[in-house]
């Protein structure tokens, strides 16, 4: 392996070069790209760049409008709505961000293996899958989270099982498309092991379908942790963070829009940063995703 | 209309360039130059490896062109009119009305969700003046003018109720609606059995001699254009190389190319192995300044790297494109590599099927549970073949015959209903890849028809090669690299090709790097199936070559699977005919081609086509295809021309020995035959 493994890597770090490239040179690859590019660096730099304490209490300002001090102005309890979005990302980004690989990891492994296996426990595998997809996803979180608490260590794994399961989907009908073909054959025919198979023929070739997979769900991932932090599910108080963010400021939206407009465009930015860079992946990989039913 | 312009040109296309703009913004040309007239009547033919531009070309005639490509210079004009100047709306009227195309998979040309009646009536209303009552008959009378039985039931039928060649009839039909003055044929039987093809093309013919149609017809096949066309154009890397009429090209052919494609033809006739043309025609843009096949020359001087040749006038009526024609008769027209006989030992058994019968019937769940066998027709039954070491065992028939699906149950693929498999040494092999041990396997090795398909595209050419290595021999390091080397050397590319991409290479390149990782198992037989029909004829030979010499190396037997006799002819010691998943006649090569013993044989002989324009096929039976074999008696009863009456519907036929070891399997005896 140590010849060929040397061999391809320099191909391997050129293609990710030359797919970032054609990703950045289409303009809704180059805006998304760097919408998240801009929201990883406010995540990792933000605590440093912040003009006030997150949880700085001032029941003098309290649900002021935008002022040179206060750009969004301040929150019900006189915090600085400005510091508070800059913030308010970086415990969704965590969480999907682990969450996310770990559910296209065992939603793509799970897919990829019954996909080559097929027969009678893939058709079975399928209808379970079928039978999780139908049902609303935010009661089967909430049963987990109510069960279990809301803490990260919680959270991570429970968004990572429930959306590892439409990556299934994804991963088996990739596979599908690949198995029919006359190099898996060829591997079958020489008697290689299942999983010499999968991580040498069928990996490779499914690879950017995952890829691609991946981004989406992150995407709905964000909207799904926002969305249990609304309902008071996710992150508890004080720790900033935009779904909570729009749930306190929601009340006073008709006197003071600003402190449900600051993280709803926080929000909304990431969301449509990644679906755009999402869909340049599609492009740059040559998947085309209007093409993949999306599940 | 027509009658008024006989003699001036119908297709008149003059100093003709398409192109596209490469990655470095430079113009790269896909057709240069091209000048070529089609007269009322006429019938040209053009021919070339994939890539030569011939069905570019045939497209640009109808004004239509890839996307991407655009014209550089020059016209394409049809009736007078610039094709290339017309509105979408009079591109409308010419196309598919006066000027018609028939594409290549015309049975995905079709919709699938419309009857053929329909199909055909929409093809009337738009293309034909005819009133809309006419409609119905006018249906009806071009189904029989393509020679479809009974139209009247046809019409009620679903496109995929027809077989490909009832599909491709339909298809000319339906261009043959608005009556068109041209007709353009791109690659119209590529795909089709050999029997299927030679009927659409005596159509074909007939046709254009009974309307007077001119015809395009695009092929890479020698042998269909030899049938049909009056005048044969060359096209080479864009450019046409050679044009002339039908006999001059095919029998005297006054460009080295022209003359080394021929050779590379294997022949019926023929037990040897052709010529090959080694080397790839230039990509787009890469033929440099002088004549874009001097690297593959065997007439190259300096001249000839430097100026391009122009296309000058010889012998009447032929153009040729080349410095040194007057020198190509003295390259050979058709060669064959003499190669010393090899001796097989008949005597050792290396793989012997008995009753081997599989079937794709799955038995319903009733039957599982009571575990009754499904009473379902196998789709092979009753093969019995012994294969000696060393020797090789072609295997024809039409598609359909079971052919593939023996050797995927040889090796492991499939589980065969019943029968058993022996590999000498081994003992009776498990049925399937999961159960048989490592050393076992090693000893049978696949080779695939298409090497897109059976080389992982995400694998370089190091990795693929190292997966038997490592399987079989535990290799690692040193030890396979240096193995990797001796076999990218074996299949004579160099260590450069290590790290390559599938996509890197060639058709044959790709080709020459499956055999190379079957023969990595150092394999006592491999099993090949149709591994030279993706590929152009100049590179089928160049494979043939090489699996004949690493045979000789290594004493390996092949089973050889291909629907091209005369492919099979090149390589076989012994040949098996199969209809129908059950074998029709066995015997040496030579004796079943000198004198083949069963119908079937004989229908499939005659309808092989030869590049020489005085060749006839003979075509004896239907060329209808079945969907599954009858129950009982002879399996080729239905279209037997030699059917001798109720005996062949009720008693399989016993085998009869010709001589030695020629056996068929046909009611009718030796000595009447």
């Amino acid at each position: 392996m140590a010849v060929s493994s040397t061999n391809a890597r320099p191909s391997a770090a050129a293609r990710f070069t030359s797919v970032l490239a054609d990703i950045a040179s289409r303009p809704s690859g180059a805006i998304g790209l760097s919408l998240v590019l801009f929201h990883l660096f406010l995540a990792l730099f933000g605590p440093f760049l912040v003009p006030f304490d997150y949880k700085a209490v001032d029941a003098n300002l309290m649900l002021q409008g935008p002022s040179g001090a206060h750009w969004f102005g301040t929150d019900h309890l006189g915090r600085d709505t400005f510091s508070r979005t800059l913030l308010g990302g970086r415990e969704a980004i965590l969480v999907t961000g682990i969450a996310t690989p770990l559910a296209v990891i065992w939603g793509g492994f799970i897919g990829i293996f019954f996909g080559l296996v097929g027969g009678r426990i893939d058709e079975v595998l399928m209808r379970v899958v079928d039978a999780f997809l139908s049902l609303p996803w935010i009661l089967k979180m909430l049963v987990l989270i109510v069960t279990f608490g809301t803490g990260i260590e919680v959270l991570i794994p429970t968004l990572a099982f429930f959306y590892g399961i439409p990556v299934i989907r994804i991963a088996r009908a990739a596979t599908h498309d690949v198995v029919a073909r006359d190099f898996v054959q060829a591997a079958r025919a020489r008697g290689h092991g299942r999983m010499t198979i999968i991580r040498r023929e069928l990996l490779p070739n499914v690879r950017d379908a995952l890829l691609v997979e991946g981004a989406m769900r992150w995407s709905w991932m964000l909207l799904a942790f926002s969305s249990l932090s609304f309902l008071g599910f996710g992150v508890s108080p004080p720790t900033p963070d935009w779904g909570l963010m729009i749930a306190d400021a929601r009340g006073f939206m008709s006197f003071a829009p600003s402190g449900v407009l600051a993280p709803v465009v926080g929000l909304s930015s990431l969301i449509i940063g990644i679906n755009l860079t999402a869909d340049a992946l599609a492009k740059a990989l040559g998947i085309d995703r209007a093409q993949k039913a999306p599940v | 209309m027509a009658k008024d312009c006989i003699g001036e040109p119908m297709i008149h296309i003059r100093d003709l360039s398409v192109g596209f703009t490469g990655r470095s913004g430079r113009t790269l040309p896909v057709l240069r130059n091209i000048n070529l007239d089609v007269r009322p009547g006429e019938s040209v033919g053009l021919v070339g490896e994939s890539g030569s531009g011939k069905s570019t070309l045939a497209l640009a005639a109808m004004g239509y062109l890839k996307r991407g490509l655009r014209v550089i210079g020059g016209n394409a004009r049809f009736s007078g009119q610039d094709m290339f100047a017309l509105s979408r709306q009079e591109l409308e009227q010419v196309r598919g009305g006066r000027l018609a195309l028939i594409p290549q998979n015309s049975g995905q040309s079709l919709t699938p969700t419309l009857k053929i009646g329909a199909q055909l009536a929409e093809a009337l209303r738009l293309h034909s003046a005819l009133a809309e009552a006419e409609h119905p008959d006018r249906v009806i009378r071009l189904l029989e003018q393509v020679r479809l039985p009974d139209p009247a039931t046809i019409i009620h039928r679903y496109p995929h109720e027809l077989s490909g060649g009832q599909q491709q009839r339909v298809a000319i039909a339906m261009a043959l609606a608005g009556e068109p003055e041209a007709l353009l044929l791109d690659e119209p039987t590529t795909g089709l059995d050999v029997t299927t093809q030679a009927h659409i093309l005596e159509l074909l013919r007939d046709l254009a001699r009974e309307t007077g149609m001119a015809m395009v017809y695009v092929s890479h096949d020698l042998g269909a254009i030899a049938r049909v066309c009056d005048r044969v154009a060359v096209m080479y890397a864009g450019e046409i190389v050679l044009e002339g009429s039908a006999r001059q090209v095919l029998m005297d052919p006054l460009h080295p190319y022209a003359r080394g494609l021929l050779a590379s033809i294997p022949k019926l006739s023929d037990a040897r192995l052709p010529m090959a043309l080694d080397g790839r025609p230039p990509a787009p843009g890469g033929a440099g300044d002088g004549c874009a096949f001097v690297d593959r020359c065997g007439l190259a001087s300096d001249i000839c790297r430097t100026m391009r040749p122009a296309l000058d006038i010889v012998k009447g009526d032929s153009h040729v494109r080349c410095h040194h024609h007057d020198k190509t008769s003295s390259l050979p027209s058709h060669a064959a590599v003499d190669v010393s006989p090899r001796s097989v030992n008949e005597d050792v058994t290396l793989l012997h099927l008995t009753d081997l019968s599989i079937s794709y019937a799955k038995s319903n769940l009733l039957d599982q549970i009571l575990k009754r066998p499904g009473n379902a027709v196998r789709t092979v039954d009753g093969i019995n073949i012994r294969l000696a070491k060393g020797e090789t065992l072609g295997l024809v028939g039409e598609s359909g015959s079971g052919k593939s699906t023996i050797l995927k149950a040889v090796a492991g693929l499939l589980p065969p209903a019943g029968g058993a498999i022996t590999l000498a040494g081994d003992g009776v092999l498990p049925a399937l890849v999961d159960n048989r041990r490592p050393d076992q396997l090693r000893r049978v090795q696949l080779i695939f028809q298409n090497p897109d398909e059976s080389l992982n595209p995400r694998q370089t050419i190091a990795e693929i090669l190292a997966q038997p290595l490592k399987l079989y021999f535990g290799l690692s390091g040193e030890a396979l690299q240096l193995r990797t080397e001796e076999l990218l050397d074996k299949v004579r590319l160099g260590a450069h090709y290590m790290d390559r991409l599938p996509s890197q290479l060639s058709g044959g390149e790709k080709q020459r790097v499956a055999v190379a990782r079957a023969f990595a198992a150092e394999p006592e037989l491999v099993l090949c199936d149709e591994v030279t029909s993706a590929l152009d004829v100049s590179v089928q030979a160049a494979v043939l070559g090489l699996l004949d010499e690493l045979r000789r190396m290594q004493d390996t037997a092949y089973i050889f699977v291909s629907h091209d006799l005369a492919v099979v002819r090149a390589l076989s010691d012994r040949v098996a005919v199969l209809y129908q998943g059950r074998l029709c006649e066995i015997g040496p090569a030579a004796s079943v081609y000198a004198a083949p013993a069963h119908p079937y044989t004989e229908v499939l002989l005659g309808a092989v086509l030869e590049p020489d324009p005085d060749w006839r096929p003979t075509l004896t039976a239907e060329d209808m295809v079945e969907l599954s074999p009858p129950a009982k008696g002879c399996p080729f009863q239905r279209r037997c021309p030699r059917k001798l009456g109720a005996i062949c519907d009720t008693d399989m036929p016993p085998w009869r020995e010709r001589e030695n070891g020629h056996v068929s399997r046909c009611h009718i005896s030796v000595d009447d035959g």
